[in-house]
């Protein structure tokens, strides 16, 4: 495509990709993102390709970004009438065309089917979308992120020769603040705020970073943004650099993410062509263009200051705060670093104003931007949940919502597994019980509890999740994780770590509670950065909700949640086992002997307490006892 | 050793001494794991402090100081995939393969590998064989995974 040459000129070119792109056309959207692309997307994609070719179709195939709805992978939609097809393998796709394309015919057995055995044909049907109010995920979906006319026909760029046109930078920085928009990537600081202390900084470059770092494990929402829709967080970041005054952008990335890697590069080729990056962008005096880092996968390196060490090709280590990193960032010049997903929000919210943006979400933003929580956030439901993937919902909506609703329930109910509580936050947020499933949830809330926004994971656990054993793994990852700069967090992580560990062998005592609320005062106030300052959170938060499932590992050597290996044993029950030889034939030391059609036996000296039994049984035969009856 | 791809490499970055993360990344692509002659040369190739180099090598969990298998299993022990039994899966794979996490087999086969998380949360436990994702891997399909590659 050409150089564009003019924001007027921009808004012409918009235009005639919009006015190609026939709403009513029939379209396969097949969706490659990664989780797709884990449950065979590939295949799926590429038995299109040769069929429609062999037909000498001329239906249009799209490769898109991800739906969300990962746990059914691989996705298929139909427009213009949104049937949905889950788990589509590729001997499915004769029949898909041959029926529902060439015939109109909905293939039942390919629809999502819930737990109550309710088939669901259109895509916003559907309970895991239903509830969803997709802003940041509009275009995810519809689009072939490695094309920039597909954004460009869905109206993207349009909020960029907007601002350029009739917006002066100061006025952008004022509707930001105005709408409310908080940082998606941890903090919740309000974005219009650090985008004004940086604008009015001394000192020049000055520089804007897009985080993308992505390093709370569990969540994987800024991974999507960036394969489904690279060009809204390209637009998002020229935006903000022509606000701020910024002409030199960074994106730091995790090197675990390769396909993003690949469609931002892709993305910001594209861009540079059209001159929507680069000097004189749009032959306007705003000049900026962004190059790509890629982190080395260490947790510290996603807080800011450590990340910057990083771009400066230094050890991620974090640095001192005395001075603001708005004025004194990047190489010692003004920066100002959002997450992803904060980038991805400016522009829809340059698009459709202020007012709208300000009608989702909770609290009053209108005299101070820190009243309330607005717009919407992406969350990563995953663990004991049914229907597991990224829901992008309005501020406000309650976590029974999200996990019922959409997630469709616990995992495993009919084998009678239940609700024990959720993991919001990352590493350093907590959990949150059963009590509270009704609280309508934003960043003060989620804080009010005991845990935080985080990035937007949200861990479902059921009963079979020991709460000490989750304190145990976030407190070892942090060890691992924490840079040592400072000694409250390096040593304090430690000793929890030694603490943890015997509680969880059973070799706890009472006074071991005391020490960790003790290590944990110490290191909210006395570490250095937020990874040391917060990293008492789930250890505090399970002792609080959760602090009888402590007693019992002490006291009893019971692990209510049957995870702790050093606590348990699993047998099989007279009353269930048929004698079917399966968990026998499964079981990978052989521990398990029993004549077809009758009971088992587990050796115990021979078994690993690896659960393979437990997993593989369809008679609910294997009961793992723990405490006083083992 | 044939050091030639690291001067390729740092050419690359045209000799930026900001750019040594990206560069021993991209070493280790090239040569599967952090040679300690290709850090002295990087070292050497950018007159950069030994010690500056190896310590971004030894800081960040990627990279490896030693030679790795042909076969590079990793095993995400993020959150999502820890409560839905990543713990059981890595102790499967030991197992079966006979060498702890970030060892590698007599043979040269397989190396075990841990990663906080890839992004594939929703799939969880998740393992990754040479880059290639298996979701939904329960302790009992282990074997099946592994005799694709064996
Ligand atoms: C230990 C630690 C890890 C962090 N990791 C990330 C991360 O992976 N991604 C991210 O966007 N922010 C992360 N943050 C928050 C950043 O420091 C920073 O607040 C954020 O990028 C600012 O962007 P926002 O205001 O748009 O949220 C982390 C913070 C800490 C203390
Ligand atoms: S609090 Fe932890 S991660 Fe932060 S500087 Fe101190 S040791 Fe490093
Ligand atoms: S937690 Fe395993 S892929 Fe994210």
């Amino acid at each position: 495509m050409e150089r564009i040459s003019s924001p007027n000129a921009l808004l012409d070119v918009i235009k005639k990709h919009q006015d190609a792109r026939d709403p009513d056309k029939v379209r396969i959207s097949v969706c490659q993102g990664t989780g797709c692309i884990a449950s065979g997307a590939n295949s799926v994609m590429a038995s299109f390709e040769s069929t429609l070719l062999e037909k000498n179709s001329s239906v249009e195939l799209l490769g898109t970004g991800c739906h969300g709805f990962c746990e059914r992978g691989p996705l298929v939609v139909i427009q213009p009438e949104g049937t949905l097809y889950q788990r589509v393998k590729p001997e499915n796709v004769n029949e898909i065309l041959d029926k529902t394309i060439g015939n109109g015919e909905v293939i039942t057995k390919l629809l999502y089917r819930d737990e109550a055995k309710n088939t669901y044909e259109k895509e916003q049907d559907v309970p895991f979308y239903k509830h969803q109010e997709r802003i940041v995920f509009a275009m995810n979906g519809h689009i072939d992120p490695s094309r920039i006319e597909d954004y460009l026909a869905m109206g993207g760029y349009g909020a960029l020769a907007k601002v350029l046109l009739n917006i002066e930078p100061e006025q952008v920085i004022h509707m930001v603040t105005k709408s409310g928009l908080r940082g998606r990537g941890g903090g919740g600081f309000p974005a219009g705020v650090k985008w004004k202390s940086c604008r009015d900084a001394e000192g020049s470059p000055k520089y804007i970073i897009c985080n993308a770092d992505e390093g709370d494990p569990g969540a994987f929402m800024d991974r999507s943004i960036m394969e489904g829709n690279p060009h809204s967080v390209i637009e998002g970041m020229i935006i903000g650099a022509y606000a701020i005054g910024a002409t030199k952008g960074y994106v730091y990335i995790r090197n675990e993410y390769p396909l993003a890697l690949l469609r931002l590069e892709n993305a910001l080729e594209q861009a540079r062509e059209l001159g929507l990056l680069g000097d004189n962008i749009l032959g306007t005096d705003c000049s900026f263009d962004i190059t790509i880092n890629r982190g080395g996968g260490a947790f510290v390196c996603g807080e800011s200051t450590a990340l910057m060490m990083s771009i400066e090709g230094k050890v991620g280590r974090p640095r001192v705060k005395w001075q603001h990193t708005a004025k004194k960032g990047l190489w010692g010049n003004p920066t100002n670093i959002n997450n992803v997903e904060t980038w991805a929000n400016i522009p829809p919210i340059m698009d459709r104003g202020v007012d709208w943006f300000t009608s989702i979400g909770t609290g009053d933003v209108s005299n101070n931007p820190w009243g309330g929580s607005k717009g919407t956030k992406i969350f990563s439901l995953v663990g004991k949940v049914n229907n597991t993937g990224l829901v992008e919902v309005p501020m406000g909506i309650s976590i029974r919502s999200i996990v019922f609703d959409m997630g469709g329930g616990i995992k495993n109910s009919q084998k009678g597994r239940t609700f024990k509580a959720v993991q919001t936050g990352g590493p350093s947020g907590g959990c949150i019980p059963e009590q509270y499933l009704d609280n309508p949830i934003d960043f003060d809330e989620l804080t009010r509890l005991g845990s935080m926004m985080g990035s937007g994971g949200m861990i479902v656990m059921d009963d079979r999740t020991c709460m000490v054993e989750v304190a145990r793994y976030f407190v070892d990852f942090l060890k691992e994780e924490s840079c040592g700069k400072c000694t409250p967090c390096r040593e304090g992580l430690r000793a929890m770590s030694e603490i943890l560990g015997r509680i969880v062998k059973g070799q706890g005592r009472h006074e071991d509670l005391v020490v960790l609320e003790d290590l944990a005062s110490t290191m909210s106030v006395a570490s250095f950065c937020n990874l040391g300052l917060t990293a008492a959170n789930p250890v505090l938060s399970t002792l609080k909700y959760f602090r009888q499932e402590y007693l019992d590992h002490i006291d009893k050597g019971e692990c209510a949640g049957r995870q702790c290996q050093d606590l348990i044993k699993y047998t099989i029950s007279e009353e269930n086992c048929t004698g079917c030889t399966l968990c026998a034939r499964k079981c990978p030391t052989k521990a398990i002997s029993g004549e077809k059609k009758s009971l088992h036996v587990i050796d115990q000296e021979l078994c690993v307490r690896c659960g393979v039994c437990d997993d593989v049984c369809n008679f609910n035969a294997v009961t793992i006892l723990s405490g006083p009856e083992r | 050793m044939d050091l030639a791809k690291v001067d390729q490499i740092v050419e690359k970055y045209g000799f930026d001494k900001n750019a040594v993360l990206a560069i021993l990344q991209d070493i280790q692509v090239a040569y599967n794991y952090l040679p300690r002659e290709a850090i002295n040369k990087v070292s050497e190739l950018l007159s950069l402090p030994l010690g500056q180099i190896s310590s971004q090598a030894t800081f960040f969990s990627s990279f490896s100081l030693t030679p790795r298998g042909e076969h590079i299993v990793t095993v995400c022990m993020g959150t999502a995939c820890h409560v839905r039994g990543a713990p059981r899966v890595l102790s499967e794979l030991e197992r079966e393969l006979k060498i702890d996490d970030g060892e590698t087999t007599a043979d040269g086969k397989f190396t075990i590998e841990t990663v906080n998380c890839v992004g594939a949360c929703a799939l969880g436990p998740l393992v990754m064989v040479n880059g290639n994702y298996h979701g939904n891997i329960d302790t009992a399909e282990v074997s099946t995974l592994l005799s694709a590659y064996r």
